[in-house]
């Protein structure tokens, strides 16, 4: 596809936003509930686009638009099922018969810590998180998750002092809170992984050395000079300078 | 080398790392690789025990769907999970049997765990113990000599108690007896080996515990006994980690070493003493018996 097709290919991706949408050229259509009230939108759009669609405008619970930032946690029913389901609006596409609810934030407590003069011991989560004890292991949160993380099995983890295992398993956490909204036993899951990070980056990972190393040359001054004579250069002297590292791309990488 | 489902429980994690050290030693040296399970949950713990309490039978359950997925995924030989807490062995087999036995609780859990897979009902739950039952004593090299260590076995309950769950004869059990023996020291009991040592009461009425331990250790004494071994970390606790407090209350008592039984075992096999964050007092008595002055470390 030449450049010229693809530029075509987005505009016409785009036109919608552009022109508005021609409900000519919409081949599927779905029925959504927003609070109670039905509409019809293209069934193609995610839930936040749908809901634009709609005529709602966001004013809060939107952020990234991309599935990173967890601020448009949506809870949602199928027609003909039982279960309540949980998504990120901007990450899942609309379908027939949703009843959707979109929850501003999740109110739960979070404790205040000190990684600083909180020890590296088994018993700190439940220190500061004596609920996690209370975990029965339904699974519940888990089963919550929009981003698919293993969340029973880090507040397990955490029961038993893993620091590792709670950071690992909960690195892609969006803390959208869906799973402490959704626990039986009132843990607040999302505020212990971010606990477990801080104290595994603080206390358990390893020590970089070469970072180490970088870090004390600068505070001995290593890199002083080099800086100083930089910040008197003039533009054209600082483009010389760039071109020329990046030619010498290689030996710069090697040097460390 | 058997690759085996390895289930160890909170504690020894926690507060009992030196069971799961000693018993982690002992297996390899006879031949077994324990495969921990990569996401285990709670046993279950005490909770499960009541009857209409399904919920709590979650997590025994899911712990062994998990041994179900890790021997269709062949890293096991076998559907078998091993584990050496007792309160973690009794809950995972009670629950196990029931779910067997029940099938209107087999439905209702299935209903509740949903989309999570379901248990098919074979996964077998064995304590340590029972995969050395049928070692011959004379079978087993061992590093170190033993003789005329005398060991008094302390069951406790969960081991036995209910009869269905139970790791061996229930009233007259030799399980530990021969485990000690197949490790070369002399195994001793009473009826106060299998004598309830108070267990959660310690939280609330550490009285009754403390004299229930002095009754037990007492007993242990009086058979003439060097050392306790145990199975179970709360019981380990209640008899070894309260002993002064037994002494403040009975002035009469004197004291004895309590072990776990995979410390004596990871002893006579060569387990190098630096291993152990504090020496079990069984060593010492040992090395007197033996004439050995000092460990080689």
């Amino acid at each position: 596809m030449s450049k010229k097709d693809i530029m075509g290919e987005i505009a016409k991706a785009n036109s919608s936003v552009i022109k508005g949408v021609d409900k000519s050229e919409i081949k599927h259509w779905a029925n959504i509930y927003i609070m109670g009230q039905r509409y019809e939108v293209p069934a193609d759009l995610t839930i936040m686009q749908a809901m634009e669609y709609a005529g709602f405008r966001f004013i809060h619970s939107c952020g990234c638009r991309a599935g990173f930032c967890g601020a448009c946690s949506t809870i949602y029913r199928l027609k003909g099922d039982y279960r309540l389901k949980t998504a990120m609006a901007c990450q899942t596409r609309v379908e027939e018969g949703m009843f959707l609810v979109q929850l501003p934030f999740s109110p739960a407590v979070k404790p205040r810590w000190n990684i600083e003069k909180t020890g590296y011991e088994d018993g700190a989560f439940l220190a500061y998180f004596p609920e996690i004890a209370r975990c029965v292991s339904c699974n519940t949160c888990t089963k919550a998750c929009p981003q698919d993380l293993q969340v029973m099995d880090y507040i397990q983890a955490a029961l038993r002092g893993d620091f590792k295992k709670v950071s690992e398993l909960s690195f892609d956490c969006i803390q959208c809170g869906m799973c402490a909204v959704r626990c039986p036993a009132e843990i607040v899951h999302y505020h212990v992984a971010q606990f477990g990070r801080e104290m595994y980056g603080r206390y358990g990972y390893p020590r970089n050395a070469v970072l180490d190393k970088r870090v004390s040359d600068i505070k001995k001054g290593v890199y002083d000079k080099e800086f100083k004579d930089l910040v008197k250069k003039n533009k054209d002297e600082l483009v010389k300078i760039y071109k020329d590292q990046l030619a010498n791309k290689d030996k710069f990488i090697k040097g460390g | 080398m058997k690759k085996i489902g390895y289930y160890p429980g909170c504690t020894l994690k926690t507060k009992a790392k030196i069971f799961e050290k000693t018993a982690l030693y002992t297996a390899e040296k006879l031949g077994y690789e324990f495969i921990e399970l990569p996401n285990w949950n709670c046993c279950g713990a005490v909770f499960s025990l009541s009857s209409d309490d399904l919920i709590h039978h979650l997590a025994p359950i899911r712990n062994l769907v998990r041994v179900q997925d890790m021997k269709e995924g062949a890293f096991l030989s076998e559907e078998t999970l091993v584990t050496l807490c007792s309160m973690c062995f009794n809950t995972l087999k009670r629950a196990n049997i029931r779910y067997k036995n029940s099938a209107e609780d087999r439905s209702k859990i299935k209903n509740i765990m949903d989309t999570e897979s379901a248990y098919q009902g074979n996964v077998s739950v064995l304590h340590f113990l029972e995969l050395f039952k049928s070692i011959e004593p004379g079978s087993v090299k061992l590093k170190r000599k033993l003789k005329g260590l005398k060991v008094f076995v302390y069951y406790g309950c969960t081991l036995l108690r209910p009869k269905e769950a139970s790791l061996d004869d229930a009233e007259a059990p030799v399980i530990l007896e021969r485990y000690v023996e197949t490790f070369g020291a002399e195994a001793l009991s009473t009826p106060f080996s299998r004598l309830c040592c108070g267990s959660y009461q310690t939280v609330n009425a550490r009285e009754k515990v403390v004299e229930l331990a002095y009754k037990i250790l007492t007993s242990a004494i009086e058979s003439g006994a060097d050392a306790v071994i145990t199975a179970c970390p709360l019981c380990f606790f209640n008899l070894k980690d309260i002993q002064n407090e037994i002494c403040a209350a009975y002035p009469d008592f004197k004291g004895i070493p309590v072990a776990y039984f995979t410390e004596l075992s990871a002893y006579a096999l060569g387990m190098d003493p630096g291993e152990w964050d504090e020496e079990p007092g069984f060593i010492k008595t040992a090395l007197a018996q033996t004439g050995e002055k000092k460990i080689k470390r």
